[in-house]
């Protein structure tokens, strides 16, 4: 036996009336019969049978108005096989009724966070005096290890930009189809001097400078990417990206699922994102939450030199669209970076930066700094907190924020961009969602003030979130008196 | 799109500049020279911070194109802005409070050297994405045909710029709608540390509205009656309901593209050869003391103006205060009462 739905003829229709049957019960219909009429405010349309089979009941009488999409109208038995109704008129449509009907076990989404409902309830019901979320997998992250350096293993002390400069030295050398293509990314050796030495090594077939045409040159390098290659392509920075956002959302993050898997697109979009110093609101803005949004991109945000050229050598390798984020005002500062042959990070791996019991500080980029320094502060005042630098924004790791919250209880969401609709909000959900019963007090998120970043000292200083903000919010995550 | 006028005043007409007129042009590009001086000084203190580009070496453009135009046209540009608002009328006080960040600059402090803006003035900034300003200002005339006024605007952009995708939809809509706007290409060889040469394939770019059947036109950027007489014409077209025009000015900036950049990409000898040879300002007090029209000590006389207006602003910027916190909070919406 099966139902026959209430067939949607429009996108927007939540109801229509059911004019007329043109067949009876106990007649046999095959695919392609018209067994009823619909009408809408819009239009008139018929119903067709898709498979063979008798008609065992009518649910509705004609005439009924106001029927509800997906309420059953009939039903229909034909042995085995399950016949559902099929529309067409005037108007093309798809039988949406139908389909929801054999759609019940939609699938879990790709972070695994969907969980089964029966299952929920039945463990709820188990929990008895209070409703407990389920224990779920929640990230990507498990099995995701840093490779495990060799023992005596040296370090080098390393600018972040050299390090990022390093990375794709290493993959062209290592890849033919490597190339890097932006604005002053040649003779003028970058314009925060990331590719220096690079044009004297590769030469201009693959070190390009190109003309101010952000558009052009991301769409450019998505097209060079479907013939192929593999493009890194420099944004001077991720402000001036706007102009080809076009290009990274709809040509590259979205085209290997619309071709059914037939065309990747190995590219990594990369510079520098988030505020300078006093360049004023069009030039300051962090696209973390922006990118992070996207399905069909992978958005890395590295804070220290380590990072920066393994999860850079990560993203290059990768057969998808990667937008690297990185800072202007952590490219000159040195961190040690490990001397081993091929120092590849797995991509989607947070990285506990330091390890506390009392509160979680999750951040990503330059802001990892400002958790760090908070973190120092507390335990001061007996504090101990974990500082939890993301790096991967999607892939988000939300596995090892998880584990911690359930360690500490607390955790404080740290982002150098606008709070609404970002980052914080995002994982604040997620702990919320999968570690309820954890927490002691609500999620807090430190972000930027809420408005376009001002160019005087004293209003920039204001605007943009610091250590001092974290400490606060921590404390009062710990419940504890804010100076 | 019909061209109706109802609003038109009756303009006068742009005639030969006489003594006392070329004198002004000279005493407007030495101020914009010695307040564009000052900046880089103040910049050198700390006291002015972020990105800061300095228009020295053009002045002759904005100061020739500005005398053909009525103080109701609107004047839009990039973000190399100082010496056009200088120009349009605005003041060295107000300017230079702003690139310092403080509560008497233009914005209150809250925009800076790149984002500045004078309704007043009708100049509508002041823009640090290269090239929007070019749709902008082409909105801007688009609003001037609407309204049936006989404004024009002038927008100015940069070699760089001119290879921007939206630079050449703006074209196609002007041309299009016949809208009052005056395309002025900036055209000072470089482009941060790319020369022309490096970045277009057709580096004549007067001839870059051809498809657009924009007519355009070269100009010596660097003479300042060659630049009015050139913006005379493009201006006057538009108004009568013409169309667009492209004025590609061949001029040059001495300072590198902004405070941070050593300007390596060229010789020290083209640098120097435009500064002796082609100055605007030395070009013009040659030919003001030629035609007997002003004496070396007229122009000791306003040499020392100058500098009392520009060391007025610079320490007007410094006493400012910086805006009140509160500041921080305001003009993200128009609030409604
Ligand atoms: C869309 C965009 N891309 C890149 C930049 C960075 N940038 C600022 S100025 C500039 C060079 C522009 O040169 P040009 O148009 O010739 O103007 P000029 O500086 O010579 O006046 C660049 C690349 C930007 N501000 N906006
Ligand atoms: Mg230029």
């Amino acid at each position: 036996m099966t139902d026959i739905l209430m067939p949607a003829l429009s996108p927007t229709m939540e109801e229509g009336k059911l004019a007329r049957w043109l067949v009876k019960e106990g007649d046999t219909v095959k695919p392609g019969d018209v067994i009823a009429e619909i009408e809408t405010d819009k239009a008139t349309m018929e119903v067709e049978a898709v498979d063979e089979g008798v008609i065992s009941k009518l649910m509705i009488a004609a005439g009924t108005e106001g029927v509800k999409v997906n309420a059953v109208i009939a039903q229909i038995s034909a042995g085995d096989d399950a016949p559902a109704p099929k529309t067409s008129g005037k108007n093309k449509s798809s039988a949406k009724g139908a389909e929801v009907h054999t759609r019940s076990d939609a699938k879990a989404d790709a972070a695994g966070g969907k969980p089964d409902d029966s299952a929920t309830e039945q463990k709820a019901r188990n929990d008895g005096h209070r409703l407990r979320a389920p224990e779920q997998k929640v990230a990507a992250a498990e099995g995701l290890h840093d490779p495990t350096l060799p023992e005596g293993v040296t370090y080098k002390k390393t600018a972040v930009r050299d390090a990022l400069r390093d990375a794709i030295a290493e993959e062209m050398r290592r890849d033919e189809t490597v190339f890097l293509m932006g604005e002053e990314v040649g003779q003028y050796q970058g314009a925060y001097k990331v590719s220096r030495g690079l044009l004297e090594e590769f030469g201009d077939r693959r070190i390009i400078d190109t003309p101010i045409t952000e558009y052009g040159f991301a769409g450019l390098g998505v097209g060079a990417a479907f013939g192929g290659l593999k493009p890194i392509v420099e944004f001077m920075t991720f402000n001036f990206a706007m102009q080809a956002i076009d290009h990274i959302i709809n040509s590259a993050a979205k085209t290997l699922y619309m071709s059914g898997g037939q065309m990747g697109c190995p590219i990594v979009f990369r510079g520098p994102n988030g505020a300078a110093s006093r360049v004023g609101a069009q030039h300051s803005q962090d696209y973390s939450a922006w990118y992070g949004h996207i399905p069909g991109l992978k958005v890395l945000a590295p804070y220290d030199a380590a990072d920066a050229k393994g999860l850079l050598k990560a993203a290059i390798r990768d057969p998808n669209p990667v937008v690297f984020l990185e800072h202007e005002l952590m490219y000159g500062i040195e961190f040690d970076v490990p001397e081993v042959e091929d120092f590849v990070l797995p991509i989607g791996k947070a990285r506990i930066r330091r390890e506390g019991a009392d509160v979680t500080l999750v951040a990503h980029s330059r802001m990892v700094k400002f958790a760090l320094d908070a973190a120092e502060d507390l335990a001061g005042h007996g504090i101990e907190a974990e500082v939890i630098d993301l790096r991967s924004l999607r892939p988000l790791d939300t596995a090892t924020v998880i584990e911690s919250v359930k360690k500490t209880n607390r955790i404080v969401c740290c982002e150098e961009g606008w709070r609404f609709f970002g980052v914080g909000a995002e994982i604040a959900a997620a702990v919320t969602e999968h570690a309820f019963d954890y927490l002691d007090a609500p999620p807090m998120r430190v972000a930027q003030r809420d408005v376009p970043l001002p160019y005087a000292a004293n209003l920039e200083k204001l605007s943009l979130p610091n250590a001092q903000d974290i400490v606060a919010a921590a404390k009062k995550v710990c419940y504890r008196e804010v100076e | 799109m019909a061209a109706k006028k109802s609003g038109a005043k009756t303009r006068k007409p742009v005639s030969e500049p006489q003594k006392a007129e070329l004198v002004q042009f000279y005493r407007d590009m030495l101020l914009i020279r010695r307040f564009e001086e000052k900046a880089g000084q103040l910049y050198g203190m700390g006291l002015i911070a972020g990105f800061c580009h300095l228009y020295i070496g053009q002045e002759a453009v904005v100061v020739g194109v500005q005398s053909v135009l009525d103080p109701d046209d609107q004047v839009i540009t990039g973000y190399r802005d100082h010496g056009h608002m200088l120009a349009c009328g605005m003041t060295s006080r107000g300017v230079m409070a702003e690139l310092t960040g403080r509560e008497g600059g233009y914005a209150r402090g809250k925009g800076g050297s790149m984002h500045m803006f004078s309704r007043e003035k009708n100049f509508f900034g002041g823009h640090g994405i290269v090239g929007a300003q070019v749709p902008l200002g082409t909105g801007l005339a688009f609003a001037n045909r609407y309204k049936g006024q006989d404004n024009v605007c002038v927008a100015y952009f940069g070699d760089g710029a001119s290879n921007q995708g939206q630079v050449y939809e703006a074209f196609n809509m002007a041309s299009l709608w016949k809208l009052p706007v005056v395309y002025v290409i900036e055209n000072n060889q470089y482009a941060m540390g790319t020369s022309i040469a490096r970045a277009s394939a057709e580096t004549e770019l007067y001839k870059r509205g051809i498809s657009f059947e924009i007519p355009g036109e070269e100009v010596d950027g660097m003479d300042v009656l060659a630049v009015r007489k050139a913006a005379a014409k493009a201006v006057q077209r538009a108004r009568e309901g013409d169309g667009p025009y492209i004025l590609e000015m061949k001029t040059y900036r001495y300072r590198g593209h902004s405070m941070s950049d050593p300007a390596k990409y060229r010789t020290r000898e083209e640098v120097q050869e435009m500064r002796e040879h082609h100055d605007p300002i030395e070009m013009l007090k040659k030919k003001l003391l030629d035609a007997k029209h002003v004496t070396e000590d007229d122009f000791k006389k306003i040499e020392a103006e100058v500098r009392e207006i520009v060391n007025d602003s610079a320490q007007f910027a410094q006493d400012s205060p910086e805006p009140h916190p509160d500041e921080l909070w305001t003009d993200v919406l128009v609030e409604s009462r």
